[in-house]
Formats: C-alpha cells, sequence, structure tokens
C-alpha cells in the first residue's frame, strides 16, 4: 500500500456556497478514496449539482476547501492552484460525464475524434496511435467498430452517453464526475449503462462521484451514499446500510417513496 | 505630431483616407503584434468607404503604414486585375497619389487578398493580408473570453482535431487553405484563406507580414524571419498542394495553379493565379501573354 492510497484522493472541508442569500450548499465534507465510488442522491433542488460543481472545480465555493490528491505534489487545494494546472488536471486525472452528452460531446465532430480529443489536448500527435486508442476505447463501450466515423447525432441517447464515457475514460483519469448519467434513458439502456459503468471502474480502480436521483443507480454502483435535503447532508452511510436501514427521516421518506416493482 | 497633409491628396481628405489619430492608434496595434508574433491585437476597427468583409482590415493597416514614398501594389487571388484589387488601388491612388505597381519586385507594400506572391519578397517590403476571421480556434469554441484563455494557457491540443475529422473522413489532411500554423513556437494563428500551398513561405520570410480584420477589429503581425510551422501528425506531416499540370501560359511548374473552364463542352485550363509572376515569366522568354489570362 503506497502513501497515495492511505490518503483521500478527494478532500472537501466545510464546503459553503451561497447563491445570494440563498445557500446552494451548506458545510459539506467529505474524503473520496481511491477506487471508491461515492453517490450523491438527494431530490430536485437539494444541492447535489452545486457540490459537484463545486467539487469538481467549475464554481468556486464562497467558503471551504477542496483538496486533489495529485501525481507529483501531494494534496492541493483545486482553488489555490494556477488556472493553467487546475484545467490541465481537468483535462489528465479527471473526467467529467454530463447528464446530457451534448453538454459533454462534440456534436459535430466523429465518434473517434470525440474519444482522440483529450489524447490530442495532451499533446499526442500521431494520428495511428490516436485512432488505435479510439478504436480500442469503442470497443470497451461496446460499439460496433464500423461507426467510428461516424457523427454522434446519429447515434442513440444510450450510445451517446456510452461515447462520452469513451470519451472521458480514454486518457485514464483517476477522478471521474459524473451528473446523473443515466438520466433520460430507458429502463434497459439504463441497465446496460449501468453493467458497463460497474465493470470500468472495478477495472480501471476509478474514483467515482456520482450524482443521481435515482436510488437503484445508486445502490447498483456506489459504494457509499450521502443524502442531500435542502443543501446539506442529511445522512452518510454505506450504500446498502443507508437504503436498507434509513435513520433520517428524509432518507426513509426518500426510501419509501420508490416503487418496488 | 502634426497631422501630414499632401497637396497631392484629394481636397477634404487626409492622406490615406484615415485621420492621423486613427493611423496613431492602428500603428500602435501594429507595433504591439510585431512584439509578440502571431498574437491578435484588439484595434478599434473604423467604418471604410467599402463593407466589412470587403477588405477593411487590410485597408486600414495599408492606410497606415503607407508613405509618400511608398510603391503599392494590390492582389486578389493572385490577380492585380481582379474587382476588389483594382477598387483598393485606385482607393489608394486617389487618396494618396503614391505610385502603384503591378511588379511584386518593385512594391514596397503589397496588400493581398487569399495568396502571398510567388516572386520571393524581400528585406523592407511590407505584405498585408486582408483577414475575415482571425480566430482560429473559433470553429472549436464560441466563446472569445474561452478562446483568449485558451491562447493565454497555450491549450491548442485540440486544434488537432480537426485535422484527424480531415484524415478519418478522406485519408489525408484534406483543409487546403486557412491552414492553422504556430508561429514563433507560441501562438496559434490563422493565416487568413491562403491555399496552404503558401504557407511555407511565411516560415522565415524577409519581408513583415501584416494582418488586418475589420469587422473583426484584430491585427496581428509575423515579424520577418519569424518561424511559421503548419499543425501536422507525425504519420501524416504537412503537405501542400500538387498539380500534375502546368501553367498554360508561362509552363511554370512550381506555381499555384487556377483551373480556369474554357467552354461549356468541359474544357479547362491550368494557369499561375499570380498573373504578375507569369507574365514576367513569358516577357523573359519574350512570348505573349495569350488572351486567356486576361
Amino acid at each position: 500500500m503506497s502513501a497515495r492510497d492511505r490518503n483521500p484522493i478527494l478532500r472537501v472541508s466545510s464546503l459553503t456556497k451561497n447563491y445570494g442569500k440563498i445557500a446552494g450548499c451548506r458545510d459539506v465534507s467529505l474524503d473520496i478514496w481511491p477506487g471508491e465510488v461515492l453517490g450523491v442522491v438527494g431530490e430536485s433542488g437539494s444541492g447535489k449539482t452545486t457540490l459537484l460543481n463545486c467539487i469538481s472545480a467549475r464554481l468556486e465555493p464562497t467558503m471551504g476547501t477542496v483538496e486533489f490528491q495529485t501525481r507529483t505534489e501531494g494534496m492541493v487545494d483545486l482553488y489555490k492552484m494556477s488556472e493553467a494546472s487546475r484545467r490541465m488536471l481537468m483535462r489528465t486525472d479527471w473526467g467529467f460525464v454530463h447528464q446530457s452528452p451534448r453538454d459533454g460531446l462534440r456534436m459535430s465532430v466523429s465518434a473517434g475524434g470525440n474519444i482522440g480529443e483529450r489524447l490530442m489536448a495532451v499533446g499526442d500527435r500521431h494520428y495511428g496511435n490516436i485512432r488505435d486508442a479510439a478504436s480500442d476505447w469503442l470497443e470497451k463501450v461496446e460499439f460496433d467498430l464500423g461507426r467510428i466515423d461516424h457523427m454522434p447525432s446519429t447515434f442513440s441517447g444510450g450510445m451517446q452517453q456510452r461515447l462520452q464515457i469513451a470519451r472521458n475514460l480514454v486518457n485514464g483519469p483517476r477522478l471521474v464526475f459524473m451528473d446523473e448519467p443515466t438520466g433520460g434513458l430507458d429502463v434497459s439502456v439504463q441497465a446496460r449503462l449501468l453493467d458497463l459503468l460497474r465493470a470500468l471502474v472495478s477495472e480501471l480502480k476509478l474514483s467515482v462521484v456520482i450524482v443521481t436521483h435515482d436510488l437503484a443507480v445508486a445502490r447498483l454502483l456506489a459504494h457509499r451514499l450521502m443524502v442531500m435535503r435542502r443543501g446539506e447532508v442529511v445522512e452518510t452511510g454505506l450504500a446498502d446500510q443507508v437504503l436498507d436501514d434509513p435513520q433520517h427521516p428524509y432518507t426513509q421518506l426518500l426510501v419509501s417513496s420508490v416503487l418496488q416493482p | 505630431m502634426t497631422p501630414r497633409r499632401s497637396s497631392r491628396s484629394r481636397r477634404g481628405y487626409n492622406f490615406a483616407y484615415l485621420d492621423e489619430h486613427t493611423k496613431r492608434m492602428i500603428r500602435r496595434s501594429i507595433l504591439k503584434a510585431v512584439a509578440v508574433p502571431g498574437y491578435q491585437v484588439p484595434f478599434a476597427s473604423r467604418e471604410m468607404p467599402l463593407p466589412f468583409g470587403w477588405g477593411t482590415g487590410g485597408i486600414q493597416v495599408t492606410a497606415s503604414v503607407l508613405g509618400p514614398d511608398d510603391v503599392l501594389k494590390v492582389i486578389d487571388q493572385g490577380a492585380d486585375d481582379t474587382t476588389n484589387a483594382v477598387s483598393i488601388r485606385a482607393f489608394f491612388a486617389r487618396t494618396t497619389s503614391v505610385r502603384t505597381t503591378e511588379k511584386t519586385a518593385e512594391a514596397t507594400v503589397i496588400q493581398t487578398r487569399h495568396r502571398i506572391p510567388e516572386t520571393p519578397l524581400m528585406e523592407g517590403q511590407i505584405l498585408i493580408y486582408q483577414v475575415p476571421i482571425p480566430e482560429p480556434l473559433r470553429w472549436l469554441e464560441p466563446r472569445e473570453a474561452e478562446t483568449r484563455k485558451m491562447h493565454a494557457l497555450e491549450e491548442y491540443g485540440s486544434m488537432h482535431v480537426q485535422l484527424y475529422e480531415d484524415i478519418a473522413k478522406y485519408g489525408h489532411i484534406s483543409t487546403s487553405y486557412d491552414y492553422p500554423v504556430i508561429v514563433n513556437g507560441r501562438y496559434l494563428m490563422r493565416p487568413s484563406p491562403i491555399p496552404k500551398f503558401d504557407n511555407p513561405k511565411m516560415h522565415c520570410n524577409p519581408a513583415l507580414q501584416l494582418f488586418g480584420a475589420g469587422r473583426e477589429k484584430r491585427i496581428y503581425a509575423v515579424p520577418p524571419y519569424t518561424d511559421v510551422k503548419s499543425l501536422d501528425f507525425e504519420d501524416h506531416p504537412f503537405e501542400i498542394q500538387k498539380w500534375e499540370e502546368n501553367c498554360e501560359i508561362c509552363g511554370a511548374d512550381d506555381t499555384f495553379l487556377d483551373e480556369i473552364v474554357t467552354d461549356d463542352q468541359g474544357g479547362r485550363m491550368y494557369v499561375c493565379s499570380d498573373s504578375d509572376y507569369c507574365a514576367e515569366r513569358c516577357a523573359a522568354v519574350g512570348a505573349v501573354p495569350s488572351e486567356a489570362a486576361e
């Protein structure tokens, strides 16, 4: 066990984000460990996305710190880094899977180009290698290789989402943020995507923060759960524990409002 | 600074149309552009007596650098006799009375649209490009604030996505004009819509190259003897266009050729796009340029 594994990959301390007088999220602290999948659940407006944006360096918090375990310099406060190194981090060590693939893909660029972009962004200048990596990843996300040069707009919603995942994982990020990755997909496509995600996460030993309002997704993917309500964390714990034996009245309400087929 | 008035210019207008304060403002931008090769310097572009998109940026730069002793050449797609070139040349002839020429070697200032002359440029000459869209990252990123940040942080990796798409679709880099370059190992630059055939001529050129975008209000520059490198892949190196034909008028085999349709039966001929270069070659061998070149 290296020193890196004994430290969390991301540490959030008393993070607060206010929008004027309204609190987006209040006093949130959390640690994410290497290889861990943290689920953030809660209803719409509970501050999940605000939290995700704050910890992924997309939205500066009003108070509190977000520290990331860098490869060379140990724990570094994200908002004290230079913008250049923060952006570098975003396209090397991090991935961000958007709810809508249209936000995460270049719709006017072919599937192969979409996957290759991150490689080119970090300096790969060999077309053959980029092409090989793109085919490799298309296979991993269960694409027919014949579609490597097709435009994302010709793909179904589920395929676009898988393409977005491949695009994010191609250069081996260590931490991936996901905002409702299965939102808007029908149930059978969701199930396939979840299977795929679960396999990739365990194979690549990724750390993941996944925001979702779907408790089934949380149960399948997350190791640990955080329940949010009105910008505050009301309960945290192992996923099964939170879902099977909810302690907080709100969590109990949330769990009981899911239809059991 | 006293405004320079020339008795030779038309009554009521300043020398070279623009007033001296405007020229000074533009010269400041030019100086900054020369100091930071490839960097797009904003300037307060003026209304000119022709529409944006017809060369207002180039005209303003020309007006600011032109002196009474300069000799001006204006080309459009390599030719001296096309509408845009003729109008702009006439404009400066009327507003400055400077000597105009069609000969590349005689000119001290050359305003161009879409070509670099075939005759090698010399020290002391200024080549001024008309630029429609100065921002090379625009197709990737529509937000101006974001493209400026990308320039500041030298985040140019994604530019290769465009070239990747070309190779994936056509098997080779099919971008044939306005081919992106890195200037002085630092700034990504759009060389205006010149064919990529001309890109190698920008590299370490002895002449000063100035770029003016009137509508987009940007000036940038490549100073003499500056490194200009076209983007490419290791396994798909940069290449310029080649023709199987030679120029049918002067026989040149190393120039940029225009394909001219001569009849409705599919007849066509290839001729040099640089009309001055073609005519000089013909004059050298004593041949008379045929009517088709006109």
